[in-house]
């Protein structure tokens, strides 16, 4: 096995354990839970296309990297937005408008 | 069944897996958080097909810009002004009936796919020389079908537009309503001022370089637009009011100067879009610098949504 | 000196991988969000450093190096920075409750 393969190799087993960890924190009970999955999708996304970029032998492949690890910072603070909001509310108010 | 072909079956029923259970979610915030990452899923397969540009792409629209507009709508059903209509079941079992008429024809079209595939990429990268980049999908975007893309990116505008006209009277030429902190905490204010100029860089970067090699104006433009969006909804700055002068400059200022160049070409080239021999490369550079800031102003925007009250004055 | 770099390769390689797993692990038994958001955050960034590690001595250019580094960089700051904001949405949405 070159060393190739084995970042390949390397590559699908860390993807392997996102897709499972996928599965637990979308299960989670709370709303919080399912923002764990953009952490995920963030190291081990960025992860798993350094491994690719080093094993295809395709540089370009590290930019996409850098452009999810960006992307997971914005998302996970697009998506806390909601419970930030209805977090800081009294209980005495109604609406969030 | 060789290793590579193993994973390539694993990532694609992985895809599946996330697709049924984006349909399935109970809560609309479930579904909009698989969809983000079927998005940048999907960014890994494109990338094991060595479709990098597209996968930068589908990352950065598909997993991001998309999910941000889906949340924003999330949070605008959830204080609903205006009763939600049910919708009957005529309607779902015509919808799921179009939905599987589409799947039907698109798998018949990949189960008889020819042999060898019709495709002027051949021609394409013969001619790479002659464009002056080094990046194929920069060279097709620009020199070979300048005319598509320039449309493009008018569509994009009269998106935009169409997003705008949602407005009510009152509000017309307002502030976008784009759902932000209510208080901003000092770690989301710290992240808003750090993460900024790391974005700046790399958003001009991903545009230069997409001259040689994957990249370009819409990749840019799009960390330009996430930055922008992230310092507003943290609060560092205000959502501008749409009729002010300088947005709508900068949106406008992309399109513009393609379409100049694109006319200047029947004075100093060929015809329509043609660029003279030796400077095509700094004259696409340039609509390409426009573009991505056009680009992200326009992407940011449309995140941001239709005004929803006249700025306070 | 091939083989040299090819090993290190693969231990840290390797080491980056189990820590990948270790972090699903994790996440799949930890019963609560806060502690699942640790061993997310803390195991795979632990991963993804080892992996760069390991990778650094596959690229050939230079300007790789510096990018699979400040990938990294950029994924540390950004997932330390996320990490407090999940954390703070929690202990918010635990006191309402």
């Amino acid at each position: 096995m070159t060393i190739t393969d084995f970042l390949l190799v390397a590559a699908a087993f860390v993807l392997l354990m996102v897709a499972i960890g996928l599965a637990r924190i979308l299960y989670g009970p709370a709303d919080v839970d399912r923002i764990l999955s953009v952490q995920l999708i963030g190291s081990g996304g960025v992860a798993v296309l350094l491994l690719l970029s080093v094993g295809m032998n395709l540089p370009p492949i590290m930019d996409v990297a850098l452009m999810l690890g960006l992307l997971a910072t914005f998302l996970a603070v697009t998506f806390l937005r909601d419970e930030a909001n209805s977090s800081s509310i009294s209980p005495s108010t109604t609406e969030e408008r | 069944m060789t290793l590579v072909f193993a994973c390539e079956v694993v990532l694609a029923g992985l895809l599946v897996a996330i697709a049924t259970w984006t349909i399935v979610a109970r809560t609309a915030f479930a579904a909009i958080v698989l969809f983000m990452v079927y998005g940048l899923l999907l960014a890994i397969v494109w990338v094991a097909l060595s479709a990098v540009d597209v996968a930068l792409t589908e990352a950065a629209i598909g997993g991001g810009v998309t999910s941000m507009l889906l949340m924003g709508a999330a949070t605008r059903l959830r204080a609903p002004t205006t009763p939600v209509a049910d919708v009957g079941l005529p309607l779902r079992i015509a919808a799921g009936l179009l939905c599987a008429l589409v799947t039907v024809v698109l798998g018949a079209v990949v189960f008889f796919l020819p042999d060898v595939a019709p495709t002027l990429a051949p021609v394409a990268k013969d001619n790479l020389a002659a464009s002056g980049l080094g990046n194929p999908v920069a060279a097709v975007l620009f020199v070979f079908r300048a005319l598509d893309t320039l449309l493009e990116k008018v569509v994009l505008l009269l998106a935009l537009v169409g997003v705008w006209s949602l407005a009510s009277d009152e509000a017309w030429g307002g502030v976008p309503g784009l759902p932000v902190y209510a208080r901003p905490g000092r770690i989301l204010v710290f992240l808003a001022q750090i993460l900024p100029p790391i974005g700046i860089i790399v958003g001009i970067y991903m545009f230069w370089a997409g001259a040689s090699q994957p990249g370009g104006a819409f990749q840019g433009g799009t960390i330009l637009a996430a930055v922008w969006l992230l310092t507003m909804m943290a609060r560092l700055q205000d959502v501008p009011a749409i009729n002010a002068r300088w947005l709508r400059l900068l949106l406008v200022v992309g399109p513009t100067a393609f379409l100049a160049i694109g006319l200047a070409g029947f004075f100093i080239a060929d015809s329509f879009l043609a660029y003279p021999p030796g400077i095509a490369k700094p004259l696409i550079i340039v609509v390409e610098a426009t573009l991505t800031l056009s680009i992200g102003v326009t992407l940011a925007l449309l995140v941001a949504g239709p005004p929803e009250r006249l700025p306070q004055r | 000196m091939r083989l040299a770099l090819d090993i290190i390769t693969v231990v840290l390689v390797s080491a980056g991988g189990f820590f990948f797993m270790a972090g699903t692990i994790g996440l799949l038994r930890f019963p609560d969000t806060l502690t699942r958001l640790h061993a997310l955050t803390k195991v795979d960034n632990l991963g993804l450093g080892l992996i760069v590690f390991g990778l650094l001595p596959q690229v050939e250019s230079r300007l790789g190096a510096l990018k699979l580094i400040v990938i990294w960089l950029l994924v540390q700051m950004s997932g330390a920075i996320v990490s407090q904001l999940i954390a703070q949405a929690v202990r918010r949405s635990g006191r309402q409750t």
